[in-house]
């Protein structure tokens, strides 16, 4: 009987015409909007093109323009700095997690606190920190100024300060999602590993640092992935924030690529600026994924 | 540890609920007064005549549109993403075909890559199908960037799925559709919701899609809505916190409600992602 109706629904499981028709709407959609345009991307980045006329095909030009751009390497560089600030607040989120997984009555409720703003959007989280940020009655300022701090800075207008100021929101946007990660991952140990390092005699350090970071190192390396690349691809709340400026000082890849499409109509160059965008999100990707695989299995 | 030990402790993670926590009670707080009060008195100080009217005046003055707008695009798109992407992993996970793998492995791509890249493409795309300024093409970007996440989170609980009730339900005659929707749907609801929640919160709060295919303000949602709304209000804080206090509320709701599937699928679909 458990055969005959093993075979009889293998039969039924390998109906051709029911496999296409339930696989058929998803991956249509996902070729048609995903795939293709990536492709398209590239294509377009050999074209002089405003979007709406005729397209001319120029070869490499806009590439090699891409590389000799110095707006572009600027943006590309703000980038690889949000990327890299990213990567060491990690450290600091870590610290937290560690601190709530251990033992702490209300974990549960901190960090379902501690994600809250990861769920708001990205223009209401720029909004309201454009108002933190005003210069007059911003509350940074204001608290600034009670403090004793005379002439404290615009910070979304001064060259120097800005992409740090918009730093600042970001991190505010992610602590909880990362925090949320290394809690599950830390609350995986077991305890008994724990107890018989203290009987051993190892203080709250030694354990933090010998016992449950090596255990949870393989989730510490995605999330070293996950903040690079989202910070290579980061793009809403500067848009909203700053729209790049002053004076592109706070441009990224991808705000800048956007301001050269919908902007300034040059489609072409910021197709190219695209594909590029493309290539170095996969290329650093390969490169940490090998950096920091190890023996271990990790499915990413 | 000692008794000094974990009042530190705690202290540190109380200062980090506050850092997370603070600029939005001081959002709630200038939403509900006016310039006058919020320019001159402290900023924590509870509002001392609360201007409720700030929430009607930008309600009547557009945002009840967008808001609108914003419910039924999230809603449609969320019906789609979470159809399609049950009907894919169902074949996927539970059909005999060679290329699953493959086809697998072609919608994880989507969870790689910098979705600005497609952009401009998709742009003139739409733009060649007359779909520019319309909300289907917000639709149909909703429903296909969401449907490698959704898939995502729905592979695990059908890969669990014991085979035995789908032999018993094909023993019985029945026919694959009626064994997806009558039987493997209703068996994968926890996990349904999960992917519910994680649609709307995205889809809510999405901005760069809306920003680029919509122009005519009769189809924008609340993200670019408050965007171009708050350029007209500029001046006037209580009216500009009040419309981010709306834009906000439905997803704080959810999270309130359900935060527990909130947390599950974002944590699984970021360990796997």
């Amino acid at each position: 009987m458990q055969s005959l109706g093993a075979s009889e629904m293998n039969k039924v499981m390998s109906n051709k015409l029911m496999i296409t028709l339930y696989i058929f709407p998803a991956l249509f959609l996902i070729a048609v909007l995903i795939i293709v345009p990536l492709i398209l991307t590239g294509y377009y980045g050999l074209m002089d093109w405003n979007g709406i006329g005729s397209m001319t095909f120029i070869g490499m030009e806009n590439y090699i323009n891409a590389i000799q751009d110095a707006a572009f390497w600027d943006s590309a560089w703000h980038s690889l700095l949000l990327a890299l600030f990213s990567t060491l607040s990690l450290v600091i989120y870590l610290a937290v997690s560690m601190i709530l997984a251990s033992k702490i009555k209300g974990a549960d409720l901190l960090r379902k606190i501690y994600l809250i703003p990861m769920l708001l959007s990205s223009v209401a989280i720029a909004q309201l920190w454009i108002k933190v940020y005003n210069p007059a009655n911003g509350i940074l300022n204001t608290i600034l100024r009670g403090i004793g701090i005379e002439n404290p800075p615009s910070w979304l207008a001064n060259p120097d300060v800005v992409l740090y100021a918009i730093f600042i929101p970001i991190l505010w946007q992610y602590a909880g999602f990362y925090i949320l990660i290394y809690y599950a991952a830390l609350k995986n140990i077991p305890e008994s590993l724990i107890e018989s390092a203290k009987i051993d005699g190892a203080n709250p350090l030694q354990i933090a640092y010998k016992i449950k970071l090596p255990l949870i190192m393989g989730v510490v390396k995605v999330t070293i992935v996950l903040a690079i690349v989202g910070s290579l691809k980061y793009f809403d709340l500067i848009y909203v924030m700053t729209g790049g400026g002053p004076s592109g000082s706070s441009e990224v890849m991808a705000s800048y690529m956007y301001d050269l499409a919908f902007s300034t109509n040059n489609f072409g160059y910021g197709s190219a600026i695209g594909f590029l965008l493309l290539i170095i999100t996969l290329i650093v990707t390969i490169i940490i994924r090998k950096l920091t695989a190890s023996k271990e299995d990790i499915q990413y | 540890m000692g008794r000094i030990g974990y009042i530190l402790l705690y202290t540190c993670l109380a200062l980090v609920a506050a850092f997370q926590i603070f600029p939005l009670l001081w959002l709630v707080l200038f939403s509900l007064k006016d310039n006058a009060q919020i320019f001159s008195g402290s900023p924590f100080a509870l509002p001392s005549d609360p201007q409720f009217g700030n929430y009607l005046n930008v309600w009547q003055g557009g945002i009840g549109l967008y808001f609108f707008n914003s419910v039924w695009i999230t809603g449609l798109a969320i019906v789609l993403t979470v159809l399609f992407a049950s009907m894919a992993t169902f074949a996927i996970t539970r059909m005999n075909w060679k290329l699953n793998k493959f086809v697998l492995g072609l919608f994880m791509v989507g969870l790689m890559i910098p979705i600005h890249s497609a952009l401009i493409p998709l742009f003139s795309m739409f733009l060649s199908v007359n779909l520019i300024d319309n909300p289907l093409s917000i639709v149909l970007t909703y429903t296909t960037y969401n449907l490698p996440i959704t898939i995502m989170i729905l592979l695990g609980f059908y890969y669990t799925l014991p085979r035995e009730i789908e032999e018993a339900a094909v023993m019985d005659g029945s026919s694959i559709n009626r064994l997806f929707f009558t039987i493997i749907l209703p068996m994968t609801t926890p996990v349904m919701a999960t992917t519910v929640i994680i649609n709307m919160i995205y889809n809510w709060n999405e901005f760069v899609f809306v920003n680029t295919f919509i122009s005519s303000d009769e189809y924008k949602t609340l993200t670019v809505g408050i965007q171009n709304f708050i350029g007209q209000y500029m001046t006037d804080w209580g009216s500009i916190g009040a419309t981010l206090v709306i834009s906000i509320i439905p997803v704080l709701l959810a999270f309130l409600f359900f935060s527990n599937k909130v947390v599950e699928g974002i944590s699984s679909s970021a360990v796997k992602g």
